[in-house]
């Protein structure tokens, strides 16, 4: 189960490295200046990059086909199922066929995509959340608070973030706690938050550590400006580049995380649709009735190509360094 | 013999100077650096020669094209985007961008050498100094490992590095810089090269330190009988070592002539601006005089003389001679007086006046 | 050196009983009854109920459960599961499969990942870079899950070239379900070699080799290769450990009864026992490896030393 080293190998030592050689040097007060420059710069570079306009076409469609499923359902209603279709495939009038119920499948696949996104959304969040809180606390006071907070880093690194999430939703139900117990959107989401913050923070804590020693900070903080206020003033938005494209890539992993741990069982639950739970239904069916499989899984690798096409292309242009 | 190999003892294009001419000629060389965003003139025609056991200063700014007409004459330019786009390169006689890439490789090391200005960077961090100063042995002649170690540490010691045999598999992050840089020329001395190019050997050293790299080059090059060429921009270092300067701009030498005549009596305003720019003792008590303006954008080379938006002396429309406006007259490199040569439609005022 | 790897050994402890007892945390002390959470559906006897409650301490307190754990730990008795087998037993049968698989992927990895990335990084934006390029962003994005149905439908079904499932047919068996498990890390390793390589031919040094006038061969092999690959064996050696403890989906798509199947299935029956401990082993592994990383980092590049 890669999405583990999905996550892996897409971002930290790479993003780590842009980190400290790219983004996060800058060397005086010209946070907006610098900015500015940074951002008109890499539109310039986006501009010209192929994968930016796939994968920009790519995450446009899927999120219209979140908010808008009707438009995309050819009239459908994914609820709506005969068995007397049960497992016909794809025609003209049904592009992707029926289910095992008879539903019609191309409606049921449309209508997955609201399920997948709010949930790498809300995970993404989370992540940020949990990831920009406890890694600008532990770069900006350093000491004892740094080294502890590294440490359980490191103990959530060493488990794999399906391994994690997969144990918190299975024992979710009986726990009875609120969301975490309901088996639904929220609970996935806590679960790939908790097991997924990790480089989110690594990632602010070393933009903070490169940014606090800069002079600018320093004349900040002479002038009597408060730790709140220059971390959120002169600090954070100096993250802003590498966390947008570390954030973009990870809304992927994070639907193909929530696609694996409802294909393994514990995610979502029926009657939610959801593309997990289509192949893991259709996988029984591979054998008669491939396409079971097959649409939702394509549909699921495009959404999240999409967003790995998206965060490609977004530090290419972020990256001055990758500039030829 | 075993040409097939790679490896040669006896190199045919590395024949004693049939010629009694200079070992190497440089004729009318144009590099270029086709780059998305247009191309890059970084060497517009540049001539010179060098003769053994001369030493030919090659000054000019950053970006005046001394360093790639170097890295062309040692084949190492980065291509693409770099391409020589004209010219020749005779080496005792022959021109190396005729020949094949076997007899080109064969040249690089007991032909021509070259030092480069960082050592740390220019040597590789995994190897030991030993190690690499006798690949030179191994890949031209075939010398087995221990012997080509055993030929290291007596050029270690040639270059005044104490301690050669104890420090000889040490890497080189182990060295100071003028340790390094000394590893650097023992590396280019190993095949004793008949033509030495020295790319900015001592920018990257304490001053001091700098002194005895120049010395010590000075002193290898009155044994070997080597040709130098010194790449810098380093007005001192030229005066001490050079017989002759060529000044570089814009990828074209503008002035040459025996380092004295130059340093004294320059005939080109680009010239001039450079000794206003250095502190001189006899001058105690004057103004420093930088030269105005930017260096020129090579993918736009401004027209005429390259020099004229940036010269105190540059005349156009009716106060410019007929043929001979700096905005729009581009002017040939020319003798102006007996040895020396100048691109600078006003030379002679310069030098009359 | 030496010192350097005790300490760093030193070091783990506290992330590898931090881990565990986290794992064990979540089996057994989130609020709800673990035994019924156990049992599921089934129906449950209390004479059951309390033997099993005092099997794994329940009546303590967390960290005296934990303390009770860690001490049977040192006498390496991780516990058993709800059929009394031991779940070091569960493990000795189970690790060689996982670790076969590791090996076969890591060969993938390797040899694909190398071979692509060097080719790509010395022609950097030719033809092949392209593909490269391409085809790392489609492997990355397809999720593994997709990756192994998809193989399994072409490759096992269609064309039946492999088999399906199962490990029936020996080293072969692996084959299938090794290229997936190493995918991801295969298109990582090709990007990462072929910046690793394009960067490297531009090194100042690898200038003064050619200024050198050694062999076009000595000056790619000796002077581009073996600098650019030093973050790519170390990148290897870390996702051993991470592929030892990431093969839940693989596993379970071909039914490949390994480690990542057995806490799967630990999982879904609630065996905490059985949970703790190979979650720990897996753990354990990712730190172990990286700590080899470390040490081998230092052997590749004499700048770095540990003292």
């Amino acid at each position: 189960m890669t999405d583990q080293q999905q996550e892996q190998s897409l971002d930290p030592a790479q993003i780590e490295v842009d980190v400290r050689t790219g983004l996060g040097a800058p060397s005086a007060d010209v946070t907006e200046g610098r900015q500015n420059s940074l951002w008109s710069d890499a539109w310039g570079q986006l501009r010209r990059n192929p994968l930016f306009w796939i994968g920009s076409f790519l995450g446009v469609f899927f999120v219209l086909m979140a908010i808008f499923p009707s438009w995309f359902a050819r009239g459908a209603d994914p609820r709506a199922c005969s068995l007397t279709e049960s497992k016909q495939p794809p025609s003209s009038a049904h592009w992707m066929g029926f289910d095992q119920q008879g539903c019609d499948y191309l409606a049921n696949v449309v209508y997955g995509a609201r399920t997948s996104l709010t949930i790498g959304l809300l995970s993404v969040i989370g992540v940020l959340l949990l990831g920009v809180i406890i890694g600008a606390v532990a770069g900006y006071y350093g000491g004892i608070a740094d080294s502890l907070l590294a440490r359980l880093t490191d103990i959530f690194f060493a488990l794999p973030l399906i391994l994690g999430a997969l144990i918190l939703l299975r024992v979710g139900p009986s726990t009875g706690l609120p969301i975490l117990s309901d088996r639904g959107a929220g609970a996935v989401a806590i679960a790939l938050s908790a097991f997924g913050w990790m480089t989110a923070m690594r990632l602010v804590r070393s933009q903070v550590i490169a940014v606090k020693s800069q002079d600018y900070v320093a004349a900040a903080r002479a002038m009597g400006a408060s730790n709140f206020r220059i971390l959120t003033r002169h600090i954070l938005p100096n993250a802003v580049a590498p966390v947008l494209v570390y954030s973009t890539i990870t809304v992927g992993v994070l639907i193909a995380a929530e696609a694996t741990l409802t294909y393994l069982g514990v995610g979502l639950q029926r009657p939610a649709i959801s593309w997990g739970l289509q192949i893991e239904n259709g996988q029984s069916l591979l054998r008669t009735a491939p396409h079971l499989v097959l649409f939702p899984s394509i549909i699921l690798s495009l959404t999240v190509m999409a967003f790995i096409m998206l965060g490609d292309a977004l530090r290419d242009a972020l990256d001055p360094r990758q500039r030829s | 013999m075993t040409s097939s190999s790679g490896y040669i003892s006896s190199t045919p294009a590395l024949e004693p100077n049939p010629t009694a001419g200079p070992v190497l000629e440089v004729e009318d060389l144009h590099v270029e650096f086709r780059t998305r965003n247009g191309v890059v003139n970084a060497v517009n025609g540049i001539s010179y020669s060098v003769d053994q056991g001369e030493t030919l200063a090659i000054l000019g700014e950053s970006g005046s094209g001394k360093s790639v007409s170097a890295q062309a004459i040692m084949g190492i330019l980065d291509s693409p985007p770099a391409v020589i786009a004209g010219g020749g390169i005779n080496f005792q006689g022959r021109d190396i961008l005729k020949m094949n890439e076997e007899e080109q490789r064969q040249i690089r090391g007991p032909g021509i050498a070259m030092i480069f200005q960082d050592a740390l960077s220019a040597l590789n961090p995994v190897y030991s100094v030993g190690f690499q100063i006798g690949e030179m042995f191994r890949a031209h002649r075939g010398t087995s490992r221990k012997e080509a170690k055993q030929h290291a540490i007596e050029l270690m010691d040639r270059v005044r590095i104490p301690a050669a045999a104890r420090r000889v598999n040490d890497y080189p992050h182990q060295f100071s810089g003028g340790m390094r840089q000394r590893v650097m020329i023992a590396m280019a001395l190993a095949l004793d090269p008949r033509i030495l190019i020295a790319d900015e050997p001592t920018t990257a050293l304490d001053v001091t330190v700098q002194a005895q790299v120049m010395d010590l080059l000075k002193d290898l090059q009155r044994d070997t009988g080597m040709g130098l060429i010194l790449i810098t921009h380093d007005l001192g270092v030229v005066n001490e070592v050079a017989d002759r300067v060529a000044v570089m701009y814009a990828g074209r030498i503008v002035e040459t002539g025996t380092v004295d005549d130059v340093f004294t009596r320059p005939a080109m305003p680009y010239t001039v601006g450079l000794m206003n720019s250095i502190p001189q003792v006899e001058a105690k008590g004057g103004r420093l005089q930088p030269i105005i303006g930017q260096p020129p954008n090579l993918a736009r080379i401004p027209s005429g003389c390259p020099f004229h938006p940036r010269c105190p002396m540059a005349r156009t429309g009716a106060a410019a001679a007929p043929d001979r406006d700096c905005v729009a007259d581009l002017p040939p490199l020319r003798v102006v007086t007996v040895g020396r040569e100048a691109a600078c439609h006003y030379s002679e005022e310069l030098l009359n006046g | 050196m030496g010192r350097y790897v005790a300490r760093r050994l030193l070091l783990t402890i506290p992330v590898l009983i931090g881990a565990s007892f986290l794992i064990f945390a979540m089996v057994y002390a989130l609020p709800g009854d673990p035994i019924r959470a156990l049992a599921g559906d089934r129906p449950l006897s209390p004479a059951v109920a309390a033997q099993l409650r005092a099997q794994f301490n329940l009546g303590d307190p967390l960290l005296v459960q934990y303390a009770k754990y860690l001490g049977n730990l040192t006498h390496l008795d991780l516990g058993t599961d709800f059929h009394n087998r031991p779940v070091l037993e569960i493990i000795s049968d189970r690790l060689p499969v996982t670790a076969k698989l590791t090996l076969v992927a890591v060969f993938f990895e390797a040899v694909i990942g190398l071979v692509a990335g060097v080719f790509a990084g010395i022609r950097r934006n030719g033809y092949f870079d392209n593909l490269v390029l391409v085809s790392t962003t489609l492997i990355i994005s397809i999720p593994i899950l997709v990756l192994a149905f998809l193989s399994q439908y072409i490759f096992g079904l269609k064309l039946g070239w492999f088999p399906i499932a199962g490990i029936t047919e020996g080293w072969y068996s692996y084959l299938l379900p090794g290229l997936v498990l190493a995918s991801g890390s295969l298109a990582y390793v090709a990007r990462l070699t072929r910046t690793s390589v394009a960067e490297n031919m531009r090194a100042d040094y690898v200038r003064t080799a050619r200024a050198k006038g050694l062999p076009h061969r000595t000056v790619i092999m000796r002077h581009t290769l073996r600098n650019s690959l030093i973050p790519v064996v170390t990148f290897i050696g870390a996702d051993i450990g991470a592929l030892l403890g990431g093969a839940i989906v693989t596993e379970a798509v071909f039914n490949i009864p390994g480690i990542g199947r057995a806490v799967f299935d630990a999982v879904r029956g609630q065996e905490g026992a059985v949970v703790v401990g190979i979650v720990t082993l897996m753990v354990f592994f990712f730190i172990f490896f990286n700590l080899v990383v470390d040490v081998l980092y230092a052997v590749l590049d004499p700048r770095i030393r540990y003292d």
